[in-house]
C-alpha cells in the first residue's frame, strides 16, 4: 500500500500545470492516457516527481498513486528523486565503450565526485547512464542538460562542464 | 533522378531544409498529384511491387504490413506511427533524416497515411533528440500553413493530423507494440501478437507502425514507381539504405548506398578501413541486436536474405566495429548489461535470464570466471533466446551477439578463465 496522501490536486499542482495536462487530455480517449504527459509536464516546471506531485497528477486523472507511480518509474527521464540543474546523460553502450568512453565517464566522475546516480553538493550536475544517443559517428557522446558534446576523451570532458 | 533519394537534400548542404528549398528539389510533388487524385489502393499496389522492406531492422515487408489493415468502417480513428525512437546501440540514420530533411518524413507520412485511410499521425520520438523534435514541430507547422497537411489537404476531401510525442525514455519503446502501450500512457510493456496492431493497435484502433527510413522511402516511390525504386538496389533487394559504420574505423560515419552494397565497400572505401594500430576482428551489421560477423565475411552483401544466410542479421544496417586491441568478452558483457538493463520485465527468461547472463560475463571478464560458466551462458543462450518464451524479441536479440560471439571468440573466453583476468587490459 502507498502512503502518500492525496489530496485536492488544485491545492498541489500549479493553475498553469493543470491547464498543460487538461489541454494533452482533450486529445486524448480518456484522462488516464495522459499520465506520461502529465509526470512530464510536472516535472518540466519542478525538475522531478516528489510523492505530493505524484499524488496530486493521479487524482487529477482519476488512478490510483500505486499505478501511476509504476508507470512513473518505468521510465528512465522521469526522474522520482531530485536531480541537479542539468542532468547528465552518459552514453555507456557498445559504441561509445569501444571508444574508451569508460575512461571518458571515470574523469567525469572524478571531476565532479559523484558517481551514476548521484548529485554535486552544489546541486549543478546529476550524473546518469542512458541507451545510445545516436551520435555513434562521434563517440564517446554524452547530454548535458539539452545540449548534445562528442568526440569526447578525458582531456577534453572537463570543458563540457564549465 | 537521383541514385541517392534519401539524402539528396542533405548531402553536401548544411541544412536543414525547410518548405521552399525541400520544394526544390520536387519535394511535396509527390503529394500534390496523389492526394485526392490516386486511388488509395492504387499507391497501395506500387508499394507492394517496389518490395520495400522495412527499415528498421526486421525487414518486413511493407505493402504486406499495410495489406492487413482492414477497409474504413468509420467507426473511429485510424492511425500512423512514425517509430522515431531511435535507440538501437550503434545506430544513428534515423536522427539525420529528421534533423536534415524533416519533410521528407512528413510527406512520406501523409503519403503513407493516405494509402491506409490514416487520419491521425504520430511521431514517437526519443526525448534526447531536441534537434530533430524543433525540426519536426516546425516542418509540421510549414506544412500546415501551405495545407499540404491537416484538415482537407490541397482541397481535397483527405484530413490527416500529425503530433510529434516526445518519449520519457527506454529502448523497449522502439517495440512496435511496447511503442503504442507508451503512447496511451502505460507502461512500455510489448504486447502479445495477435492481434496485430494493424487490426487492434493504438486504442484499439486500425495502426501502422513504420521506422522512419522507411517512410522516408514512400514518397521516393510514388514519384518515380516502383521499377526505379528496385534497380536502385544492387542485387535482390531494391532502394538504398543509410549504411553506417561506428568504432575503430578511419572514417566512422553514416552514407546512402545501394542496398547490395558489399560489407567491404562499407568498411573499406566509405570508412576509410581501420584505424591506424588497429586490425578488425569482428562486426555487428545492423546494431547490437544482430549477431558478429567476421574478416570471413566482408564480401557478403548487405541484404536482408544474404545477412541472415551468413548467420546475422541485417538489422538497421549500421556496423558496430570490434578491433583486434578491445576485449570480444568485455563488448558482450557491456551488450548484455543494456539488454538487461531495457527489458520490460515482464517475460521471465528474460528479466531473470538476461541480469544471469551479465553476471556471468563481468565475472569472467574480471578474471573469475569457471569452464562451467560457459556451459550455463550456452544453456541459458537456447532458453532465452528461443524465438516464443517471450512477447517479443528483446531477448531473443540480446542473445544474438552473445551466442555468436561465443562461437567466433571462444578463444578469448577460454583465455580469461584459464589466465584468470582479461588478456585485453593494458592498464590505466
Amino acid at each position: 500500500m502507498s502512503t502518500i496522501a492525496t489530496d485536492n490536486p488544485m491545492n498541489i499542482l500549479t493553475e498553469a500545470e493543470i491547464g498543460e495536462i487538461e489541454n494533452e487530455i482533450r486529445h486524448l480517449p480518456d484522462r488516464r492516457s495522459a499520465a506520461i504527459d502529465g509526470l512530464k509536464i510536472v516535472q518540466a516546471y519542478r525538475g522531478w516527481i516528489s510523492d505530493e506531485s505524484l499524488g496530486a497528477i493521479a487524482e487529477l486523472l482519476g488512478m490510483s498513486i500505486d499505478e501511476l507511480d509504476g508507470i512513473a518509474t518505468f521510465y528512465n527521464l522521469i526522474y522520482r528523486q531530485p536531480v541537479g540543474d542539468k542532468v547528465i546523460l552518459f552514453c555507456d553502450s557498445v559504441s561509445c565503450w569501444l571508444m574508451d568512453g569508460d575512461a571518458v565517464c571515470q574523469k567525469i566522475k572524478q571531476i565532479l565526485d559523484i558517481d551514476y546516480g548521484e548529485t554535486t553538493t552544489d546541486n549543478q550536475y546529476t550524473l546518469l547512464p542512458v541507451t545510445c544517443l545516436g551520435d555513434c559517428d562521434h563517440a564517446p557522446a554524452m547530454m548535458v542538460g539539452d545540449e548534445l558534446h562528442h568526440d569526447l576523451t578525458p582531456d577534453n570532458v572537463g570543458e563540457c562542464l564549465k | 533522378m537521383t541514385d541517392k533519394p534519401l539524402t539528396q537534400n542533405i548531402i553536401g548542404f548544411e541544412g536543414p531544409t525547410d518548405l521552399s528549398r525541400y520544394q526544390v528539389n520536387g519535394g511535396y510533388s509527390a503529394l500534390r498529384s496523389t492526394i485526392g487524385k490516386t486511388d488509395p489502393d492504387a499507391v497501395l499496389e506500387l508499394i507492394k511491387d517496389s518490395d520495400l522492406k522495412g527499415r528498421g531492422g526486421a525487414g518486413f515487408p511493407t505493402g504486406m504490413k499495410w495489406s492487413f489493415v482492414p477497409k474504413p468502417d468509420g467507426k473511429g480513428h485510424r492511425y500512423l506511427i512514425a517509430n522515431a525512437d531511435e535507440m538501437e546501440p550503434g545506430t544513428f540514420k534515423d536522427r539525420i533524416l529528421m534533423e536534415k530533411d524533416p519533410h521528407q518524413l512528413i510527406e512520406g507520412m501523409i503519403l503513407s497515411a493516405y494509402t491506409i485511410s490514416a487520419d491521425i499521425g504520430y511521431i514517437f520520438i526519443r526525448a534526447e533528440y531536441h534537434t530533430a523534435i524543433a525540426r519536426l514541430n516546425e516542418a509540421i507547422s510549414d506544412a500546415q500553413a501551405a495545407n499540404l497537411l491537416g484538415n482537407n489537404i490541397l482541397e481535397s476531401d483527405y484530413s490527416f493530423r500529425l503530433h510529434v510525442h516526445v518519449s520519457a525514455g527506454r529502448y523497449i519503446c522502439g517495440e512496435e507494440t511496447a511503442l503504442l502501450n507508451s503512447l496511451e500512457g502505460k507502461r512500455a510493456i510489448p504486447r502479445a501478437k495477435p492481434p496485430f496492431p494493424q487490426v487492434s493497435g493504438l486504442w484499439g484502433r486500425p495502426t501502422i507502425v513504420n521506422n522512419v527510413e522507411t517512410l522516408c522511402n514512400i514518397t521516393h516511390i510514388v514519384k518515380h514507381g516502383p521499377d526505379w525504386f528496385k534497380a536502385l538496389g544492387k542485387g535482390v533487394d531494391g532502394g538504398t539504405k543509410l549504411f553506417g559504420a561506428s568504432g575503430r574505423v578511419k572514417h566512422p560515419g553514416c552514407w546512402e548506398l545501394p542496398m547490395g552494397t558489399s560489407i567491404r565497400e562499407i568498411l573499406e572505401v566509405h570508412a576509410g578501413g581501420m584505424a591506424d594500430g588497429y586490425e578488425l576482428k569482428g562486426f555487428l551489421p545492423g546494431g547490437a541486436s544482430t549477431d558478429f560477423l567476421t574478416p570471413d565475411h566482408l564480401d557478403i552483401p548487405m541484404e536482408y536474405d544474404t545477412v541472415m544466410k551468413a548467420g546475422s542479421r541485417m538489422g538497421t544496417g549500421t556496423m558496430i566495429i570490434l578491433d583486434d586491441r578491445s576485449c570480444p568478452v568485455g563488448m558482450i558483457a557491456n551488450l548484455e548489461k543494456f539488454f538487461a538493463r531495457e527489458s520490460c520485465g515482464f517475460c521471465t527468461p528474460c528479466r531473470e535470464g538476461l541480469p544471469w547472463v551479465q553476471q556471468i560475463l563481468d565475472r569472467i571478464e574480471a578474471g573469475d570466471g569457471e569452464m562451467s560458466d560457459l556451459d550455463i551462458l550456452e544453456r541459458q543462450s537456447q532458453f532465452i533466446g528461443a524465438i516464443g518464451n517471450t512477447h517479443c524479441a528483446h531477448a531473443p536479440g540480446a542473445i544474438e551477439p552473445l551466442a555468436s560471439g561465443m562461437k567466433y571468440f571462444r578463444d578469448d573466453f577460454i583465455a580469461h578463465i584459464e589466465g584468470k583476468a582479461c588478456p585485453y587490459t593494458t592498464g590505466p
